[in-house]
């Protein structure tokens, strides 16, 4: 059950607080975080304004103004924020988020997207069609989104796909599929990053337009799968 | 109807309190380094505190008003006139049209808002004006100002009776911007959650020592000149940081996060600033020197209420005396 298991509270700043769950990259912890999330989306606290979900923990941003209308003067608010998350993790939230959500990433592994395939190849001594194999045949989870707006931090990596960050923030073009220790992550935007670049999606992952700007959603799961230079070109028409 | 930049600053946006609600997409709250100042400017002129507001830097841009105005700035003085005439911050103005606002000399701070009463009529990206540059939305186009932009009011407002003939005059009455009693000497600061990975001496020189802020100091953080040293402690994995959380780099150096701050960090956050020190440290720049206490919750919060409060009287006296002109002037 998502509620069962220890947990800490502490404040990143004063009226917000973070729930955590343990520093770990761990599907099941992660779930929890996005049951709880879920939960809170459904049921705000008092004076909260938003949760924000992340690998292992959650933080909560509260209305100062807000709580110390209804409490009394001599109460802390740090106090009472801490109480309302204490008998929060009391519920249980094993209903919330329990849905799989897959979205389908067709990216486009050629090397003029892919631009780090061969130094990868050379590095792991393995071939590229075996990276594109290996990248491409799992499914991933969305742990968190962060870094930039709709950017989906997903794992795990095949072992043998492990590489370190590049030693230098390059420029990484919108849609850019990226890899570095056992993440994989899609850059929405024009960037500088660090990862290492396998392919790109012509799939918006960031869209400014929509009420919902952002493709996808922390707990979702992803499955890439490789397309043509043609395809990547076609699907730009209507996906652009 | 409307102001137009006749030169550009070097970094001028859109702002508002910020942009809450979408942090879980990676969508940072962005918003005015400043606050205080940024609702100073908004009251002097009778706005809500979260109407828009152009948050200006040094060396900034050059307006022309192409229509009569109210306007108010607040928080950063870089000597700025109304056709060449000197005019005060912290103080509502009526301008004319074909005025030009313009910024002569930098004298203090880092960040000025200007507030006008007939209000910027920009489009709200997610529920905020506040400009978003890494994703190019909100605020003016998703960008800073540029020369001939245009930005329209949404109110029109006849002051000419008041005007007459004259460019601008400014009402007979001044905010009073100190909300504390004398001057913050210090930056209060609670400890964050891996505070304890410091070494006892690295604490003590935290809060002992003056840091100075480096070059790298802009909208999203202030990297400080420091060399600290932690205990070795377990690698982080990402999670929410804060506007105002210092995190400890991997060479020692210290960095705030400031309001374009990213959603996550993988960094040992050795503090937070007090929220009611965020205006403080908003119009800092590189070369000045902070310096820091160790704050309990309760600190931060007795000085943030204390400043609440403040903002409150202010918003009740610039209602009231705005009234009783608007009552005189028709």
């Amino acid at each position: 059950m998502a509620t069962k298991g220890s947990y800490n509270i502490f404040f990143i700043g004063d009226g917000v607080a973070t729930v955590d769950f343990g520093n770990l990259v761990n599907e099941e912890i992660n779930k929890r975080v996005i049951a709880l999330f879920n939960y809170l989306s459904h049921h705000p606290l008092e004076g909260m304004i938003e949760a924000i979900p992340a690998y292992s923990s959650l933080a909560v941003y509260f209305d100062m103004n807000s709580i110390r209308k209804k409490l009394s003067l001599n109460r802390k608010i740090s106090e009472w924020i801490k109480e309302r998350l204490d008998e929060l993790m009391q519920n249980d939230f094993a209903d919330s988020g329990s849905e799989q959500h897959v979205v389908r990433v067709p990216v486009c592994y050629e090397e003029e997207f892919g631009i780090d395939l061969p130094k990868i190849a050379e590095e792991k001594s393995i071939s590229i069609p075996e990276i594109i194999q290996l990248h491409s045949s799992k499914m991933y989870r969305v742990y968190m989104l962060g870094f930039l707006p709709g950017f989906p931090y997903m794992g795990e990596v095949e072992e043998k796909l492990v590489v370190p960050r590049k030693t230098q923030p390059e420029p990484v073009l919108a849609g850019s599929v990226g890899i570095t220790g056992k993440q994989t992550g899609i850059y929405p935007l024009n960037s500088p990053g660090g990862w290492q670049i396998v392919g790109r999606t012509p799939l918006k992952m960031f869209d400014k337009n929509k009420n919902e700007p952002c493709l996808l959603n922390a707990g979702d799961y992803v499955a890439f799968y490789p397309i043509t230079k043609n395809e990547f070109e076609s699907y730009q028409g209507w996906g652009a | 109807m409307s102001l137009r930049v006749i030169r550009a600053g070097v970094l001028d946006t859109i702002q508002d309190l910020g942009r809450y609600g979408f942090q879980y997409h990676g969508i940072n709250p962005g918003g005015a380094m400043d606050h205080f100042a940024a609702q100073t400017a908004n009251m002097l002129v009778g706005n809500s505190v979260g109407e828009a507001v152009i948050e200006l830097h040094f060396p900034a841009s050059i307006f022309l008003f192409q229509q009569e105005a109210m306007i108010a700035l607040a928080g950063a003085d870089f000597s700025a006139a109304i056709n060449g005439e000197d005019i005060s911050i912290d103080q509502p103005l009526i301008v004319a049209k074909n005025s030009i606002l313009q910024f002569q000399e930098w004298k203090e701070g880092s960040r000025c808002y200007l507030a006008v009463k007939e209000k910027l009529a920009v489009q709200k990206w997610l529920n905020s004006y506040s400009t978003n540059l890494k994703a190019g939305c909100g605020g003016f186009n998703g960008r800073s100002l540029q020369k001939d932009d245009v930005i329209s009011f949404a109110e029109k407002h006849d002051y000419s009776n008041f005007l007459k003939t004259k460019d601008s005059i400014a009402l007979p009455w001044k905010a009073d911007i100190i909300w504390n009693e004398g001057r913050v000497e210090r930056i209060f600061v609670l400890p964050g959650n891996e505070w304890g990975q410091l070494t006892e001496e690295s604490k003590k020189r935290f809060s002992n020592e003056s840091f100075v802020i480096g070059s790298l100091a802009d909208r999203m953080g202030y990297r400080l000149q420091t060399c600290l040293l932690a205990e070795h402690g377990d690698e982080l994995v990402s999670s929410p940081v804060s506007f105002g959380t210092i995190q400890l780099l991997a060479n020692g150096e210290l960095i705030i996060l400031m309001a374009d701050h990213q959603t996550t960090g993988g960094y040992p956050r050795i503090g937070h600033v007090a929220t009611a020190h965020l205006p403080l440290l908003a119009q800092k720049h590189p070369g000045d020197k902070i310096q820091f206490q160790i704050a309990h919750a309760e600190e931060a919060e007795k000085i943030f209420f204390k400043q609440q409060q403040h903002l409150l009287q202010l918003q009740n006296a610039c209602k009231f005396r705005l009234e009783e002109f608007f009552n005189a002037l028709n």
